[in-house]
Order: structure tokens, then sequence, then C-alpha cells
């Protein structure tokens, strides 16, 4: 065990060779003289944390890349855009590049507007089926009262209301149920 | 060969409730057809095309018969810029000079971009706090298009736009306020971190990333989905309430100190207005505001909005350009500029 030319009581696991004009000199301290030496002031704990930093960033991105990668090469069966070009110039290419890139758009649709489910006007020849939508959301909600309240009959005829809804409008509606 | 003229739009007139602080209320409604590429995208070809329906679809309508329509093409660049400066196209609009089209109304209060970036932008734009009556007329062109097109929709996301920042319901709803007190006493700062706050985005003049002059700033919604059209409106109201307000407050509180020098401030910017012979845009900017505060606190009284909006317009190079019937470069400009301003107070103020 090296002590520590400072305090020399503790160990010296810090070591600092310099080299000035050819001159070399060694210095061994401790943990705690060479901080109070400041020679290695930026070295210490900012360091590390900024490795692990680093690191952890760079896990995750290694986690993350493969899925990234994926995205950055989903392509618009329409247009032909990739996630990769929307991440360029910020704009979509046509009307089927929202259903290509849902998942995706959605957490950024989230960001910007603190929602992503329209509430507003809506094409006459559009009305029909988003008006069904819109209530079976109503319904969703209060099944959910129902459901805390211990209304399980009136539960049970709500969901089998909400069923035969969706049946009707005929489209996989997981997603619209999402409460976000 | 139809031309752009330098005439006076329905907003510049003056009225409309709140006009001493209110200058203009604007709407304007992102659309897409169904089946097309968004403009940003889409081949020469398919702009084209997408022109040719939406122009099918309003040939010959009664409903149309008092707009015309303008290809961007076909206009001089100048004639593009006077568009601009009279807030009735988007810079964006007079760039797009091979498929980009514009129709406008008689009245200049309602126009429809084509080929923008997205394949419509419905616009109207009143004078005054009117936010109501301009979404009506904006929305009544956008179910008349759509009873003759198939819009791009989707039942979670609304109306689809090319840039995700305006999906949903695809609407901009913006004021344009003369707020000089505010900013002469230095409030506004506190006034632009709130209204952030609220989801609302506050620019100058000409919009995206154009600085405040002449004490003008126009506020918009940002959010433009999970909102109605009616929560977006009565959203901005309150709060443009509420500045209204403070402007008018400090306002009266300036009155109540300085009346002398806002009076002896709005008589100068009239006497330099009428008899100046070299003036920046900038200069006339301001002495604009300077005489509308004079006008609306009842200090001056030879002038009106109604003018004083025509000046705001015509200051600008586009239009100064357009009015003298030639090109001109900034210090023929500079010349032109009082001239055309003298010209037209000699003409109200006779």
């Amino acid at each position: 065990m090296i002590l520590c030319q400072e305090c020399r009581r503790n160990e010296a696991n810090i070591h600092i060779i310099k080299n000035v004009d050819g001159k070399q000199s060694e210095l061994n301290l401790c943990e705690q003289c060479a901080r109070k030496k400041e020679e290695l002031d930026f070295s210490f704990e900012p360091q590390f944390s900024l490795h692990k930093l680093f690191a952890s960033m760079l896990g995750q991105s290694v986690r993350g890349s493969r899925e990234e990668m994926t995205a950055a090469a989903m392509q618009c069966p329409s247009c032909g855009l990739t996630f990769a070009q929307f991440g360029q110039i910020g704009r979509l290419g046509c009307s089927e590049c929202f259903s290509a890139f849902e998942g995706r758009l959605k957490p950024l649709l989230r960001r910007i507007h603190g929602s992503c489910i329209h509430s507003g006007k809506v094409p006459s020849r559009a009305q029909n089926r988003v008006n069904i939508l819109r209530e079976i959301d109503q319904l969703k909600e209060e099944l959910q009262v129902k459901i805390q309240g211990e209304e399980f009959e009136e539960a049970a005829l709500l969901r089998d209301r909400v069923r035969a809804m969706e049946g009707t409008v005929q489209e996989d509606l997981t997603e619209k149920g999402d409460p976000q | 060969m139809k031309q752009i003229e330098f005439s006076l739009s329905r907003w510049m007139d003056g009225s409309g409730p709140e006009s001493d602080i209110v200058i203009s209320s604007r709407m304007r409604a992102a659309r897409n057809i169904k089946g097309h590429s968004f403009p940003c995208l889409a081949s020469d070809q398919e702009t084209a095309a997408v022109l040719k329906i939406i122009s099918a679809a309003v040939d010959g309508k009664p409903d149309f018969a008092d707009f015309t329509n303008w290809t961007m093409g076909k206009l001089s660049t100048l004639e593009r810029q006077t568009l601009v400066e009279k807030h009735l196209i988007s810079p964006f609009l007079a760039r797009e000079s091979t498929h980009g089209a514009l129709l406008l109304r008689r009245d200049e209060a309602v126009s429809i971009m084509i080929n923008e970036e997205d394949h419509l932008r419905i616009q109207a734009i009143l004078p005054g706090l009117q936010l109501e009556e301009t979404w009506r007329e904006a929305g009544r062109y956008d179910d008349l298009l759509e009873s003759e097109l198939e819009y791009a929709f989707n039942e979670r996301f609304g109306y689809l736009t090319a840039c995700p920042t305006n999906i949903g319901t695809g609407l901009r709803a913006s004021v344009m306020l003369h707020l000089p007190a505010l900013i002469m006493t230095r409030q506004i700062n506190h006034l632009l971190g709130a209204l952030s706050q609220v989801g609302l985005t506050v620019r100058g003049l000409y919009g995206e990333g154009t600085e405040i002059i002449g004490n003008l700033v126009q506020v918009s919604n940002q959010v433009t989905l999970g909102q109605t059209e009616d929560e977006i409106i009565s959203n901005l109201y309150s709060v443009i309430h509420q500045v209204i307000e403070q402007e008018q407050n400090t306002r009266q509180a300036l009155l109540d100190k300085k009346r002398a020098n806002l009076a002896d401030r709005a008589w100068r910017a009239l006497g330099l207005l009428k008899y100046a012979q070299v003036m920046s845009s900038q200069e006339a900017i301001q002495l604009i505001s300077d005489l509308r505060l004079g006008y609306d606190l009842g200090l001056i009284k030879t002038v009106n909005h109604k003018i004083l909006n025509e000046l705001l317009v015509l200051i600008r190079p586009g239009c100064l350009q357009l009015l003298a019937g030639k090109e001109l470069d900034n210090s023929e400009r500079n010349l032109e500029r009082p001239a055309q301003i003298k010209k037209t107070l000699d003409r109200h103020l006779e």
C-alpha cells in the first residue's frame, strides 16, 4: 500500500504523473488530499457522474438503437416518405402517413397539443361514423363510473351496448379507448 | 390582363368591436384532399392535378361568383408581395409559383390558398375583434368545398395536415393588436410570458419569425388538436379581453400623467407623416402607431382607423412599388413612401 504523500495516513489511490519540459514528477495522493490540492478539481465527482451519464445514455441508445433504426426506416406505403425523412423536414407527405407512423406520431402530438384525439369539427361525410365513435367514448366513461360504483348489472348493459356499437363501425378501437 | 391593384381590404375599414386596440381578427383552416400527396412531397403533376380538382369544385358555382382566381405563377413578384403585405396570402404561397393559386373574394375578407403547405388554406379576415364572425365566414367556405371534395380526415386525428402542429381542427385563430401603452411601459414582457403559458403564440406583424414593430403584435392559438373550434375561439377571446383591459388601463394611466406629451407625440407624428421627404418603413410604422394612439385617446381627431390602416399597408415595399407603378430600390422607396403617405393624408383630410 502506498501512503498518501500529503496526509501520510490514507492509501494513495490517485497517481498524478506530470511531465513538464521533459521532467517527470509523480504525486501519490488520497482522494481527500487530491481534492484539496485541486489538481484534479474537475476530475472526481463531475467526471464520475459524467461518465455515468454517458454510460447510461449510451446504454439507452444501444438498447434503443434497433428500435430507432426500425422507426427511421418505417415508410409510408402511399407516398414513400420514411420516418427519418419526416424527422428532417418536419412535414408529413400524405394522409396515409398518419396510419403508417401512428404509434410514433401519437407521443409527438401529445407533446405539441397535450392531446392526440380530435374533438372539433367533422366533415359531414364522416359525421355518422364520428358520432358513433364519440358516443362509444362517452359510454366507456360511463361504464367506468358504473364499475367503480359497483353497479355491475348496469355496467354489463353498457358493455354490451359498447360492443354492439363497436361492431357497427368495424375497426380496431383499442387505441381510441386510450384514456389519454 | 387582370392585375392585382392596391385596394382596401375589408379588414382595413377600421370598423368592428374594440377597434381601438384590435386591428383585425383572422381565422385560417388547413385542409387537404384525400388520396393526394401533400404539396411538399407532391410532384408537379400531382399539385397540378390538385389545383384542377379544386378549381373544378368552385368554377361556375354561384357561391363562388364573387371570387377571383389568381395563379401565383402569373402574378409578378410585386403583386404577390402586395398580397402578403395585405395579409391575404402567406409568404409561403407567394413563393409557390408553380401550382400555387388564390381564390380571393371581392371584399378581400376571404382568401382561399391552394397548394400552400396544405392543399387548402381557407382564410377569413375581418376588422376589429370578431372571431366568431370570422370563423363563420371561413367555415362557410370550408363547408362548401367539403361538399364537393373529400377531405383527408381521420376520426382520431381530425383534419390531416402536412405539419403536425396544424392537425386536428387545422384552425389558427389570430388577432392583430396595437399595444403601445403596454410596450411603452415594458409590461409587454410579462404578458408575453403569460400568453405562452396558456398555449398562445405571440408574433410580430408579418407572422412567424418577425419582430414586433409599430407596437403591433399577433396573438394566436398554438394548440389545434383536442380542443373544439369554439374552445379555441373562447380561449383566445378570454385572454384577449384581459389584454385589452390591461392596455386600456395603462393608456388611461399614461393619459392622466402624460397627456401633453402624448398629444405632442401624436401631432408631431402627423406633422412628420405629412411633411417629411425621406422616410424608412421602420420610422413610418412607428409614427403611424403614435398617431393611432393619439387618435384612440381623443387627442387628435383629424384621422381615423381607416386612414391609419391604409397607411400601415401602403408604406410596405410591395404596395409602394405597386402604387408607384415601377420597381424601386430601397432609397427610392424611402422617397416614394412619404410622397404616398402625403397623398393619402391629403385625400382624406381635405
